[in-house]
Formats: structure tokens, sequence, C-alpha cells
């Protein structure tokens, strides 16, 4: 592919042609704030908060926006930037609720992050403002609006990756607002509960339910693996505070599904804690199972097969095994059944 | 699948039959979706309007269990109109002629006529299908769990083989796995007839290679499956059973008889995070861990081996599952040492030739899709290019066999059974998530609003459902979605469990029952 060459603060950097400033940014690790972008979803430039100053024609430019092209010259960080990202900030905050203690995105906002970057203590906006009541009707996640910053990823997220367009902004200037059409609640929109405006919110107007008081950003343990449900295979991320999952997130940087999952990968993990959980084994004692120790409860079912296995031959026992399990649990479980139960009566739900 | 996910969005046609993958697979069909706004033709063969049918350029929605006649006739027109890949056919395939032969007679008129779709669009969906560069094909349990569904999956087959649709990419047969390892547990040989990486029981020295590696192994017959275990159950053949993690009870057809097998056992042991409905017949039930607390591997249904790993310890209680086994198998005398199931992984790779290049650190990152023969092979993203396993691929010569049990008078309604969105098999989980049952708590079965308004139901009313096999109550859905004289329930729901209702026949190779077609009847509920 063909490359251009452009001057970022100074720096030449080589860069594909059809790239975004933003992009050719990215390559050589200038970080640039964005609040309205995501790779996963199509460009809208419309915080404006990305802008940089194009040094030739002396404008500032949406860097995510503009395709790069050859011999241009930009400054990321300029004077004159700073004090449009200021303003841009300082607007922002006009109609934001910063009740950020009680926020579950306070340490991992990126509103908060660039306001403290460029120094905003305060919004200098102190008019009129739109108040909203918390929606927390749906089972899954709440939408407090008065955080809402209006960038337009959960909009883009709904309509580009479940394509379920479930919301849309409505009405203009002052009063507009993200909206289901006619303000229905969500259940009874089309949306479908994916998860996605919630993982591509920038700031806490998105939060799952679940998630709510079970810990800060920073105390996360982040555990990449698989989700168990469909064979899609999702990957996703555990989010672990105190010896339990609160939490997952889609996994970006990989195949299969590079971030996107559907409302049972993002929501369906809480049966993982639910109390109706096994924590002992149980024995058939007159016709009721009862709570037994592990030694016995093992003991007694190998002494059982065991007899059975002697007294008939293998073609009396039989194994399901599990297309919940492991691989390597299921490959144990047929080597056990062909081993020490002797048949090859092994199957599972895969007809099912 | 014979192809990958991320082909989905690059195919020219995506031909979606027997699968809604807005609900089953939604990942899976964002894919989808995303390729129809950027151009796909897409094609779907359902006789529910699922999501996707409004994505469809094509949407034919023919009659349950009537897919071969609707393949065959697609078959009949490509051919007729000379739209197949000769190349590919000379080349790769053979059983040519009995091709031709079986759906000579399967013209427009006689594929309309069984399947209810106009011929029309018959004719356009197989002109689509063959004349892209490539097409590929989705499907998933509406074409297999038919009395026909090895019959479906051949007649797929040879519609892709015709136009040269397999062996490329963006293209194939690409069945959707269902459960999150389904595809894994059957690599593994949790199957009667085949070990580790599909290598079957009866060839000597697949027997001697086992042998050697595990010591003493059974008989060279396979096994029984599912379905033929727990008539053997019942009839006192088999008197113990292992069941781990698995829900017979609710996902078998005919639920009142799986359950009489069950107990009829001298000796049911059942592994378990919960006290399932098959658990509670149990003589002993032991409590394992689910997937967030154990270390191993799942296979997607892209063939993709992915690392499952532990971020909590087993719940206080419970063990995960690979360690229950061991201390079973130290019990019977069998004094395996594994240390981690890293150490399983690797014995097991050692005797599956398709995984052998699979190893933990390389698939840290991201997956490496089976066939992975050597620990230089990138894994394999498409199958079958240049050759099939067997050589040709072998064209089947198959004709129409309508499904088992159709509607006759005192069973009027054709019940066809599913998944929803928001739940997942049997619901031992989906529906012990707090979200998923809030929104979607109860079945609500979809029936067409002329067939409601005529028993005089609306939605959320109770209606008792029965068939020659049991009776449930469930809440009526009146919707378009089904077409006259059709319902459909999903098997999520204990309490209205559509398996009480399900015709347990088989297909007889796969032997996988017909859980979507059945008569039923259907009154308002007193």
């Amino acid at each position: 592919m063909a490359q251009i060459t452009v001057k970022i603060n100074g720096q030449e950097v080589k860069i594909d042609r059809g790239k975004s400033l933003l992009q050719a940014c990215e390559q050589i690790g200038v970080d640039v704030p964005t609040l309205c972008y995501h790779p996963r979803v199509a460009i809208a430039g419309a915080c404006r908060l990305c802008m940089v100053e194009d040094k030739k024609s002396g404008q500032l430019v949406a860097s995510c926006t503009l395709e790069a092209d050859e011999g241009m010259e930009i400054e990321t960080e300029s004077p004159r930037v700073v004090e449009a990202r200021k303003l841009v900030l300082d607007l922002l905050l006009a109609s934001h609720d910063v009740d950020c203690f009680a926020c579950e995105r306070n340490g991992n906002c990126r509103l908060q992050d660039y306001a403290y970057r460029y120094e905003i203590e305060r919004t200098s906006f102190p008019g009129e403002r739109r108040e909203f009541p918390l929606d927390n009707q749906n089972p899954f996640f709440e939408r407090d609006y008065n955080r809402c910053i209006q960038c337009g990823l959960c909009v883009r997220a709904c309509h580009e990756i479940p394509q379920a367009g479930a919301i849309d902004f409505a009405n203009r200037g002052f009063s507009s607002e993200i909206a289901t059409p006619f303000n229905v609640p969500l259940e009874e929109s089309t949306c479908v509960f994916c998860g996605m405006c919630v993982e591509l919110c920038p700031v806490g107007a998105l939060v799952p339910k679940l998630d709510r008081f079970t810990g800060r950003p920073w105390e996360l343990e982040k555990v990449k693996t698989t989700c168990a449900y469909c064979g899609v295979g999702c990957q996703i991320e555990l989010n672990i505070n105190d010896g339990r999952v609160v939490g997952i997130n889609g996994y970006e940087d990989c195949k299969p599904n590079y971030g996107d999952l559907c409302v049972k990968g993002k929501f369906g993990w809480d049966y993982i804690h639910h109390p109706d959980r096994l924590t002992s084994p149980l024995i058939r004692k007159e016709g009721k199972l009862v709570p037994a120790t592990w030694e016995e409860a093992l003991d007694y079912t190998a002494q059982r097969l065991k007899e059975i296995k002697e007294g008939f031959g293998g073609e009396a026992l039989g194994g399901l095994t599990s297309a919940k399990c492991t691989n390597e649990e299921n490959y144990l479980f047929q080597k056990f059944v062909r081993t020490a139960l002797a048949t090859h009566n092994i199957d599972h739900c895969a007809r099912l | 699948m014979t192809n990958s996910i991320a082909e989905i969005e690059q195919a020219p046609v995506i031909f979606i039959i027997g699968s809604n993958t807005t609900e089953a697979h939604p990942v899976i069909s964002y894919r989808v979706k995303k390729a129809a706004r950027e151009g796909s033709k897409i094609i779907v063969a359902d006789p529910r309007m699922i999501e996707l049918a409004e994505y469809a350029d094509i949407w034919m929605q023919h009659r349950p269990g009537t897919d071969v006649a609707l393949l065959n006739g697609m078959v009949h027109i490509i051919l007729k109109e000379g739209l197949w890949d000769r190349k590919f056919v000379e080349e790769r395939t053979e059983g040519f002629d009995e091709l031709q032969e079986a759906v000579a007679k399967f013209t427009p008129e006689l594929a309309s006529k069984i399947t209810g779709v106009p011929e029309e669009k018959i004719i356009e969906a197989a002109r689509l299908y063959a004349e892209a560069d490539a097409s590929a094909i989705l499907y998933a349990m509406g074409i297999t769990q038919h009395i026909s569904g090895t019959d479906n999956v051949l007649t797929l087959a040879n519609l892709a083989m015709l136009t040269g649709n397999l062996g490329k990419p963006n293209a194939g047969v690409n069945p959707l796995r269902g459960q999150n390892n389904v595809q894994g547990a059957c690599d593994m040989g949790g199957l009667p007839n085949v070990y580790p990486g599909y290598q079957k029981v009866g060839d000597p020295e697949v027997a001697e290679k086992f042998a050697k590696a595990w010591g003493e192994i059974p008989g060279e017959t396979p096994g029984l499956t599912m379905m033929e275990m727990m008539e053997a159950a019942e009839n006192g053949k088999i008197k113990a059973l292992y069941i781990m993690g698995e829900n017979p009870v609710l996902s078998e057809p005919d639920s009142n008889h799986s359950k009489k097998a069950l107990s009829s056992l001298d000796f049911l042991v059942v592994q378990d995070i919960f006290l399932s409905e098959t658990a509670e017949l149990a003589d002993v039930v032991l409590p394992g861990a689910s997937f967030a607390e154990k270390e191993g591997t799942f296979t997607n249904t892209e063939r993709r081996v992915q690392r499952v790993r532990r971020g909590i310890n087993p719940l206080a209680g419970s063990r995960a599952d690979w360690e229950i086994i061991l201390e079973l198998a130290h019990r019977l005398g069998y004094k395996w040492d594994y240390q981690s199931p890293e150490e399983i992984f690797k014995e097991m790779t050692e005797l599956t030739p398709s995984y052998r290049g699979i190893e933990y650190g390389r698939i840290e990152k991201e997956g490496l899709q089976w066939p992975c023969p050597g620990r230089d092979h990138p894994g394999t993203k498409f199958l079958h290019e240049g050759e099939f396993p067997r050589g040709k691929g072998k064209f089947h010569g198959i004709d129409f066999i309508p499904p088992a049990e159709l509607p006759d008078e005192e069973y009027p309604f054709l019940l066809t059974t599913g998944r929803k969105l928001a739940h997942y098999h049997t619901g031992t989980l989906s529906r012990r998530s707090s979200g998923l049952s809030g929104i979607d708590p109860e079945e609500m079965v979809e029936i067409n609003p002329n067939d409601a308004e005529r028993l005089g139901l609306e939605k959320g009313d109770l209606m008792v459902i029965a068939s020659r096999r049991g009776e449930v109550t469930a809440r009526a859905n009146p919707t378009e979605r089904v077409p006259e004289k059709v319902i459909f329930m999903t098997f999520h729901f204990s309490e209205s469990a559509a398996n009480v209702l399900t015709n347990p026949v088989l297909d007889p190779v796969a032997k996988i029952p017909e859980f979507k077609v059945c008569g039923v009847k259907i009154k308002k509920a007193e």
C-alpha cells in the first residue's frame, strides 16, 4: 500500500494512505484525547476533543475524521489546541453530573482523565441544566443521562454492532438527548441488551446493574478467558474483586469476536455465585439426597461402579460427558469411561 | 464449520438455513448483518420469520421438515440452467450421476408443492447461490434435528460441491455449534464410535495406539449413543450412568420417558454445579466448578482452540471437574498422575493428530484452528483445500422423506422447538442469572394470531399443549413470526418443558431426535 509522510509535533511518520491523522498519531504513540471515537464503530467527529493544529493552514482540524495527506504538519498540543480542548471540556462539564464519588467509572473515565489533564476543576458555564430521572427499569443496566456527554458512541454501537437500532439522538440543540423511539422503555424497544452501548460509553452514563458497588476500577483484576455460553467462543475478561466475579467485558484485540458480545455473554454470568450452587457432595439415603463428605461420596461412587463393572461387565455402564466442560475434562472423562469403566458407552448432548 | 467466522463478512452470498442465528449465535448474526449492509446477498430458508429474514434478499418460508425437497429443487435448477462448476465437479467429486438422477424429479413445481415456497423464489435462490464467486452456507439444528437430519446435511454438501463452494475462502458448509464446547467434546472422543480426533473405534491400528497409551481398552464395537443408553437403562441392560454437566431429563425428547429410564438405573452419579432436574434423580451428586473456576481449553464452532483461565477458585466445597474424575480413577485403580489440565492437554495432543501442534504457549494471545498437525503449522482457516479427507467429494442422491409425525385430525398443530436469545439450553445457568430471567421469565409459545383468535387466546393466556407423549401448560404469544398451524416453543423452561411433547424418533445415522417436528393439540387452559 502506498505510504505518505506527515510530520507530527516535528517528528516525521510514514503511514498508509487512507489512514486518519489520529491513526498517524496512534502509530507513533502520541496520545490525542478522544471521547466520541472508537475503532469498532464509524467515525462521527462529534466531540471535537481530538482537534490538532494544521501548521500550514493554521486551522484546527478533527484528527479522527481528516485523512492524513502527504506533507501535512500538525501540532497536537499547541497553545491553540490546548485552549480549544479546554473549552470543549468546560462545555461538556456544564451538562455533566460531576458526582464522581458515586460513579462506577470513577478512575476509569476519559472525561475525568481529560479534565484533570487540562486542569479544568469545574465548569465556567453555570447556566440552566437538564435533569434526567435515573432509568433503572430494565434488568441489565442503568441509564443516567445526567452523566451523558452525547458522544453518540452508544448510538453507533447499537446501529452498527447488533444493528438493533433501539436508540438514537432525539430533539435538537439544548433539548437533544439519547432516546428510544417515542421514549418507550428499553424493554419495549428493539433493544437486544447486548450491552455494546455500555461497553463503549466513555463515561458513567450506562452502567451494568450487577457491577454497581462491587469494586472500583483500580481494584479489579482482569482475567482473559472464553465465554461459556454458545459455540462462538467469544473472548472475554472476567472482572474479579476479592475472589468474586463482578463483571464481564469483551476482549477487543483478537478473534473471533473482537470485543462484541451478546446479552448472555455480557450480563448472564451471575449464576457463578448463585446461592443454588452445590457446595457439598450429596448421597441418597432413605430416598433423600443428603450432604456427605468428599471422601464418602467418592469412595461410595467408586465402589458402586466397581461392583457393577465386576458383576455385569463394562456394557452395563455408561457415561455422558459435557459440552460445557473443557477439552481436558472431556478427554479425561472419555478416557475414564473407556478404561476404568471398560466401555465405549460414552456420549454427550451434541445432538440436542 | 468448514470455514471461519471472519470469512462470513467477506462472503458475497450467505445462505442461512435452519439457524435462527440472531438468537442462538448472536455475534455471528452481527457478522451476517454487517455483510448485508456492505452488499452481500442474503438467502434465508426458515419456516419462521426469524430476524435475519428481514435482512434477506430472498426468504423462503418452507414447511418444517421439507429441507431436502427445497435443496434438491435448488440443485435441479442449477443443473438445468448449467450454473454448476464443471471443473470442481470433474476434479474433486464423484457420484455426479447419482445426484442428477436423484434431483431429476424435483422440478420447481414439485419442490414448491412439498415446501410451500413459490417456484420463483426457489429458482431465484438457486441462481443467486450458484452464480456468486463464493457462497457460504450457515446451518444449525433446524437442519439436523429431523429424522432426515443426515440427508439434510448431505444435500447441503451436494449443493456446495456442485457449485464449487468448498475448499476456498468465504464459502463452505458451516454448522453453527450450539454449546460452548460441543465441538471440543466431539473432538475429544466424547462419542461412542470414535476416540479423540475422530479416530474410529473398530480400526485395529487406532485400537493398538490407544491400548499402548492407556492400557486395556474395550472391544472394537462402538458403544451406545445417549438415546440408546436411555433405552438400555430402561430395559435393565445399563445399570449405572455417570453424567457430567448434562441435563438429559430436559434436553432429551419425551422427558417422561427419560425420567423413567434414569430412575430405573441401579446407580446414577451426576456431577454438576447445580441440582439439575437430572441430578435430582441421582444416587450421588458431585459438585463441579464453573468455567470461571478452572484452567483448560474450549474449541469453538470454527474449530478454534481457545484458553479457559481460572479467575477464581472453585467455590468452597466444590471441585474442578477434572480433579473429580481423577479422584474416581485413582479409586478404581488407575494411578494417573496429572498435575494440571495442561498435562492432560499434552497427552491428548500426542494422541490426536489434528491437535498435535497446539500447545498452551501458542494460544495465549489468540486461539488456533485445527487441523494443526505440527508446532510450526499455523492452523487451518478453511477445510478441504485441494482434497477432501476421503479423496474425492461424494455426491449422494437423496430423496425426500416427510417427518415422522405430521399433524393430523387429532393433533392438528405442528410443534417446532428451538432457543431464545436470553436463555441457554435447559436453563440451568441462564435462569439463575437475574438479568436473563428478569427479561425472559417464562415460556411464551409462538402461535399465529389467526390460530390464537380461533382458539380464543390472547397474549399471556395460559394454553394446554398436548402431544401423544404428554402435555404442558404455557402462555401464548400470538405473533406473525410463525405461519398458521405451526407453534414454536423453547426447551429452556422446566415447568413447561417442550421435550415432554417432542417425538423421540431418531435420524437413523446420526441418532438425532426429531425435535423440529411433531403433532400437538392446543386448547385454552381452564
